[in-house]
């Protein structure tokens, strides 16, 4: 029997930059930051004051007052994810036990555990909440979505960092593509703009200093000096082409190869060759079965640290070879700031979108030119150029890479 | 505080705790078939009925508690107007 082809028939974006396809997609095409001064606690003391927070979200809309309570917001935002993305979809008629799960997420319930921890160090274990446990675990969004929705069939979590949404996407795929399921929601969560997670990533030198929210995320540019944190989650439904074409599905893009790798390096640092995220977008290529010179789009990690950018840069040109001059590559964290564990499946959405409707989102903040960031990253405005086949990479902290290729459907 | 200001305020926390109307909260109410409390959300009622109130109830006690009305009893007992 020959492999199932997958596609990705429903988005579901909850991000600083909208809720909801249409939202989220008109903001990245207008070039629209998302980012904003920190409004989640109070962070006057902190060196980091601006954050991509999503906005406007009244958790009770998506889940029933009760699970609200007992959950952290990181499956508030996954639950909205999901049901938006299942809407999206159509709510496809399935078995739930062929229906999977894969969420990833960076650090989970950090929140529920940060407070639980005051309520333990200020007044005894007597008092810490029941719910701590089930809201700090990083599966919580995975188990949420499953209970919500019905979903019996395989159902796994991720935890690779900033590249855990796409590898969630990209094991999903496989599901799918093997028989295991015949639709998976796949995705990514994360709410971690909480003291104790700013507070750390200041110290690592990792977030940018620019007070200017809309302008500190400026992916290849030669003053970026850092990542933006931001929060958020964004499922994929993830479908058999045959059975999407037989219901006729909307489909975005066909999902069509994925690609992972390890740097075996440094647990924060990329490895300066590129050398294992270079066998990724290879890796992912390859799944395709297409060649670099067919690669039109590439949504880069492109996080804005002085490091990820020249190296991803370096990366791509060794994949693509030449051909890394021609195609467009954008990086949507200038206006999304960093989802982390959602952001590779935030960005497995641009990707589709950008194959669906052929525009490509910019990359803002482009206005001083760094010579080792010399390739097309599609400045300020947004292109409008067919999009065949394109690569969506992942990097996360611990050298873990996801690579996903998105093609345009064949009609 | 008399037994019928302890009922009054135990139903008003429950109420508030486990997100539902005060009316739905009388003395008959049982806590796993007619309000679909699981073990998780009563540690945490308990939690709250403890901080409010001022007493401390043991955890193996509330365990035997089935109705919103033992649950009065037993915070009344506490506060010595039981």
């Amino acid at each position: 029997m020959s492999q199932r082809r997958v596609v990705v028939t429903g988005i579901g974006p909850v991000t600083p930059v909208g809720i909801g396809v249409e939202p989220f997609w008109s903001a990245l095409v207008a070039g629209r930051s998302g980012i904003g001064p920190l409004t989640l606690f109070d962070a006057s003391e902190y060196p980091v004051r601006i954050a991509g927070e999503v906005r406007n979200f009244e958790p009770g809309d998506w889940m029933d007052r009760r699970e609200v309570r007992r959950t952290d917001r990181v499956v508030h935002l996954a639950g909205a994810a999901a049901r938006l993305a299942w809407d999206d979809a159509g709510k496809p008629a399935v078995e739930g036990s062929r229906a999977a799960v894969v969420m990833g997420t960076g650090i989970g319930g950090i929140g529920s555990l940060s407070e639980q921890l005051k309520v333990l160090n200020e007044r005894g274990p007597g008092r810490v909440s029941p719910f701590t446990v089930p809201a700090l675990m990083p599966n919580a969004p995975a188990a949420h979505v499953a209970m919500d929705l019905g979903f019996t069939g395989p159902n796994t979590c991720i935890v690779t960092a900033c590249a855990a949404g796409a590898h969630a996407v990209g094991e999903g795929y496989r599901y799918v593509r093997d028989g295991l399921a015949d639709v998976c929601l796949a995705g990514g969560a994360e709410a971690a703009i909480v003291p104790i997670a700013m507070a750390a990533f200041a110290q690592m030198g990792a977030m940018s200093r620019n007070p200017d929210p809309e302008r500190a995320s400026r992916p290849f540019d030669a003053a970026r000096d850092g990542f933006v944190l931001s929060e958020g989650a964004c499922v994929l439904i993830l479908e058999d082409a045959e059975r999407a074409e037989a219901r006729g599905a909307r489909v975005y893009a066909e999902l069509a190869g994925y690609g992972a790798s390890a740097d075996a390096h440094h647990v924060t640092a990329p490895e300066p060759d590129g050398a294992a995220a270079v066998a990724a977008m290879q890796a992912a290529l390859a799944d395709a079965d297409e060649p670099a010179e067919s690669v039109d789009y590439v949504n880069a990690h492109g996080t804005s640290t002085p490091l990820n950018d020249t190296a991803e840069t370096r990366a791509l040109k060794k994949a693509l070879g030449d051909h890394a001059y021609q195609a467009a590559v954008s990086s949507t964290k200038s206006m999304t700031g960093h989802l982390l564990g959602a952001a590779g499946a935030a960005e497995a959405a641009v990707t589709a979108l950008a194959v669906q409707t052929g525009t490509i989102p910019p990359t803002i903040n482009q206005e001083t030119p760094d010579p080792d960031c010399d390739l097309d990253y599609v400045p300020n405005e947004a292109r409008e150029k067919q999009v065949r086949l394109a690569l969506s990479n992942s990097f996360g902290f611990g050298g873990h890479n996801a690579v996903l290729a998105l093609r345009r459907e064949r009609s | 505080m008399t037994k019928t200001e302890v009922e009054t305020k135990v139903r008003t926390l429950l109420s508030e705790q486990l997100q539902v109307k005060q009316d739905e909260v009388q003395a008959a109410t049982r806590f796993r078939e007619d309000l679909d409390v699981d073990s998780l959300d009563l540690v945490e009622a308990t939690l709250a009925l403890e901080d409010a109130l001022g007493v401390e109830i043991p955890e193996e006690e509330m365990r035997d508690v089935e109705t919103v009305g033992q649950a009065v009893d037993l915070v009344a007992v506490k506060l010595g107007v039981g």
